[in-house]
């Protein structure tokens, strides 16, 4: 097989992490702590840091940052820094505490998530969030954030798809909020003792770098418009993930990749872009005026039982007139030890699977088909709960699930303790971002990046209640503990607002905006981004091809030109306005979308949540090609219109045996 | 369904405001109530006019960013965030009026976006646990009673929309600090700072120009996390305390 691929990208050097110490894996966090070098508390009053972001890890990170004794310059697009996406996780948090007895350790939580993650994470960075897990539980029960009890008093946990133990900490269906409200609470004590300034309703629209150093960003102020530029002798992105690029997602409407898009384009790598996670537990798309999706918790599949009918005539028929025998719960019968526990890569493919055999269930709607004809297609399966009601009673379902019932019932209208629940997987998080070594630090001198924003922990896939694990974990624990290193050669020369990068920095944003009001089109910008995300979801999406992602490469490279000619951007710019807002999003998004078809186009393999339809066993599982494609793709942006440059980090596995992944 | 809608239009903080009307057609009952304005301003976009500015973000009832008033009442018509609301909830050929918070320290930034900032420094002023990364005991070195903490948890699901405020005819935010006066007062780790915390919070919410709880009960009848009244009883009886006590503003 030629590689066609190469029509789009060409191929520049090698690099790799030099950051992590060669040593034995659980010594390695240990041994870089203590060779980073230290900032004494007294200097660190004389140096400023810049985060943006202020969820679980820019919040974390701040707020740890602030303690120390840093000057942090905090920014979020948000009107309040409690709001940032992190905010809506549900199901919970993992930690290899081990309370549970149930033969527990930081080297099996580690062992999970690379092969959670397909074996396409660094491993020294995976070893690194295990053992570091069980701090960030001691740390957010010291802040206050209400854990589930026993009686007893002590945590209790629950687990969740892709391990065998109950390593997960939870607050009801709301960890994620209940950790992001105890960082939001530290950060808060941060300003108030002015170690943090917090400048909300701030997106950040360019990176300023001097010398090849990261030292700055440009914001837009989005009460009034304004276009102002922020120094600092360090910058920190924590800016989320890409989903949006999707259009419909369970992200939040205003998550965007902007802030890491520009930083790509002045050096920062991105890496693997194309590794997007398809959550399984998501609920149906209602019409075509939606505007976001929304997740149920993975937790549900706990005890929770996924089915299809049997035979395709009862697609169409109450589900509680379906006779048991021909029901198809696929996934306890194709996957007998993990059951619906399966990793949701496979969970959401199989749902998929079921679906295109015509045996899906919930309204019929049309669909394109690959051969240009139109069918109707049912997009659900069950999730039913009768079995556990039966079991538990529904006082006890209830309890564990109420919240998530409730949102259900008032998004489709109907009781989940009566009629199964009908789910449809959806895009719900980016393994890909911005290319970081060991200490967090990107491809651009000072500038780091932590959370989902990086490409670090999760590989191919993430494995659910990982999510807030590696964020708390960087922004409490890592950066802290890393930046130093860099901050011990700071401060560093002076900059102000005439120095030719600030300035340069500055014209180009403003010349960005000024672009975008002035092409006063016919078109409105939610226009183009559901073009966009369609053309994505259909060939970047659960299944992609050699033939599909060419095709789509050509779709956005089209509909990108027509954006620079035809969008219609509404009011002013020296105003508050939210088109404007959305303009700079879908623009980065357009860029964005091609690199993520290339990255996947190149990756001629199946892993984790990227499967590649030539790619599989003969039992239409994911199939690796460890020979040819054991590396992160780091790619580099050449400039507009030319070929991006790909570099090849190999992934040695040294404490983990190379395995095809099996859920058998 | 077809709908006449009444919506807030201001262009500034300082600009005067009124109602102006817009008719709407082809609303779908499954849609949530911002994909309804996401439509208006769709088809206020073709027109070439300006769409009416909103605050939104997730849109999963958690971030607490939306708030609109509706028909009158914080939030509309069912006790959910305006963003879990659905138009199956209104009938074919309604009227709907729609405002921004209203309240002193809320003022509008444009249309139906306003500023809630005063909220975050009531936070600042000790709506938390000093407690710094890294010198946290292992997280079962002290348990707390499952009954307390479950309270705790009920009053930490607050999403700081405004909601309360808002509805409140004294534009309070007793319910708002009631809540995180009773989540932190509820745990073990929160005792320290127990009285110290709610005295200072207390004065932060009277700087802010916020109003004194009356007992109306607005606050709790809107709030989309059901965070009851006794709330407000428990931070006032932790106020009562800590007057007798010498730390605090």
């Amino acid at each position: 097989m030629t590689d066609v691929a190469l029509n789009y990208y060409t191929l520049g050097e090698d690099i790799a992490d030099k950051k992590a110490p060669q040593v034995a894996i659980d010594k390695v966090w240990e041994t870089r702590k203590f060779q980073a070098r230290l900032v004494n508390p007294a200097n660190r009053r004389k140096l400023s840091v810049i985060i943006v972001g202020t969820g679980l890890a820019g919040g974390a990170a701040a707020a740890t940052l602030g303690e120390a004794g840093y000057n942090v310059l905090n920014f979020c697009y948000q009107d309040s820094p409690r709001r940032a996406h992190s905010i809506a996780a549900q199901g919970g948090i993992n930690a290899a505490k081990n309370y549970r007895n149930d033969n527990d350790s930081t080297y099996r939580l580690f062992y999970d998530t690379v092969k959670g993650g397909d074996y396409r994470a660094r491993e020294t960075n995976v070893y690194r969030l295990a053992e570091v897990s069980a701090n960030i539980i001691d740390q957010c029960v010291a802040q206050g954030v209400p854990f589930a009890r026993e009686y007893g008093g002590l945590l209790d946990t629950r687990s969740f798809g892709g391990v065998q133990v109950q390593r997960t900490f939870y607050a009801r269906g709301q960890t994620g909020q209940q950790l992001l409200i105890g960082a939001y609470q530290q950060l808060e004590r941060q300003v108030a003792a002015g170690t943090v300034k917090m400048y909300p309703r701030h997106e950040m629209v360019e990176l300023i770098v001097v010398d090849g150093r990261a030292r700055g960003i440009v914001t837009r102020d989005m009460i009034n418009g304004k276009v102002e530029t922020w120094t600092a002798d360090a910058v920190v992105l924590a800016t989320g993930g890409y989903g949006n690029v999707f259009f419909l997602s369970t992200n939040a409407m205003g998550c965007n990749v902007t802030a890491s898009w520009r930083a790509h384009r002045k050096g920062a790598y991105f890496g693997n872009p194309c590794y997007t996670q398809i959550h399984p537990t998501c609920i149906p798309v209602h019409g075509d005026q939606q505007s976001k999706l929304t997740l149920m918790s993975e937790s549900l599949r706990n005890d929770g039982r996924i089915w299809v009918p049997k035979k395709a005539e009862d697609c169409a028929k109450d589900p509680r007139q379906i006779p048991e025998e021909d029901r198809d719960y696929y996934l306890e019968r194709i996957y007998p030890s993990f059951g619906n526990l399966v990793p949701r890569d496979i969970a959401s493919r199989q749902a998929k699977n079921m679906c295109d055999e015509g045996r899906g269930v919930g309204p019929a709607i049309s669909e394109q088909q690959a051969d240009g004809t139109v069918a109707q297609v049912r997009r659900g399966v069950y999730l039913d709960f009768s079995d556990a009601i039966n079991r538990m009673g529904q006082k006890a379902v209830e309890a564990k699930y109420g919240n998530l019932f409730d949102m259900y019932q008032r998004i489709t209208g109907e009781n989940p303790y009566e009629v199964p629940m009908r789910i449809y997987p959806a895009v719900h998080y980016t393994m890909g971002g911005l290319w970081v070594d060991y200490d967090l630090m990107s491809s651009i001198t000072g500038m780091f990046v932590c959370g989902e924003a990086n490409f670090s922990d999760h590989g191919a896939n993430r494995l659910g209640a990982s999510a807030l694990m590696q964020g708390l974990a960087d922004g409490y624990f890592v950066l802290p503990n890393t930046i130093n290193d860099y901050l011990a050669d700071a401060p560093f020369e002076k900059l102000d607002e005439s120095h030719p990068a600030v300035v340069e920095a500055k014209q180009s944003a403003q010349a960005r905006i000024d672009k975008l009001m002035s092409i006063q089109g016919s078109r409105s910008v939610d226009s183009f981004h559901k073009e966009l995300g369609h053309i994505m979801w259909e060939y970047c999406g659960m299944e992609r091809t050699e033939e599909g992602l060419q095709k789509a490469i050509g779709l956005i490279r089209e509909l990108r030109e027509e954006f620079w000619r035809d969008v219609r951007v509404t009011g002013k710019a020296e105003d508050f306005n939210q088109a404007l807002e959305k303009a700079g999003r879908v623009a980065d998004f357009m860029e964005l979308g091609e690199l993520m078809c290339i990255d996947a186009l190149h990756r001629r393999e199946s892993c984790g949540g990227h499967f590649r339809a030539e790619s599989q066993t003969e039992e239409g599982e994911a199939l690796r090609h460890d020979d040819e494609f054991l590396y992160v793709a780091a790619w580099e942006w050449a400039g507009e219109g030319a070929k991006p440059v790909l570099h090849r980090e190999d992934l040695n596995y040294k404490a983990i045996e190379l395995k095809q992944r099996s859920y058998k | 369904m077809k709908l006449k809608l009444r919506i807030w239009r201001q262009a500034s903080t300082n600009a005067q405001g009124s109602m102006v009307e817009y008719r709407l057609d082809g609303v779908s009952e499954d849609m949530s109530f911002l994909e309804m304005l996401d439509m208006l301003n769709e088809q206020l976009t073709e027109k070439n006019e300006e769409p009416v500015a909103f605050d939104h973000d997730c849109r999963e009832g958690i971030c607490g960013m939306c708030s609109l008033v509706i028909n009158g009442v914080a939030h509309g018509p069912e006790v959910t965030t305006t963003c879990q609301l659905h138009m199956r909830s209104f009938s074919d050929g309604a009227t709907i009026d729609i405002e921004p918070w209203q309240a002193g320290p809320f003022p509008v930034i444009k249309d139906l976006v306003v500023d809630r900032t005063a909220l975050d420094r009531i936070i600042q002023a000790g709506g938390f646990i000093s407690s710094n990364t890294g010198s946290a005991p292992d997280a079962h070195a002290t348990p707390a009673p499952k009954r307390e903490a479950d309270t705790a948890f009920d009053n930490a699901t607050c999403i700081g929309c405004g909601a309360c405020v808002a509805a409140c005819p004294n534009s309070s935010a007793m319910l708002f600090t009631s809540a995180k006066i009773s989540h932190l007062a509820l745990l073990p780790q929160g005792q320290p700072e127990r009285y110290r915390r709610v005295k200072s919070m207390i004065a932060a919410h009277d700087e802010e120009g916020f109003g004194n709880c009356t007992n109306i009960g607005e606050c709790a009848a809107v709030c989309p996390k059901g965070i009851p009244l006794e709330s407000i009883s428990r931070l006032n009886r932790d106020l009562m305390k800590a007057m007798f006590k010498g730390d605090g503003k």
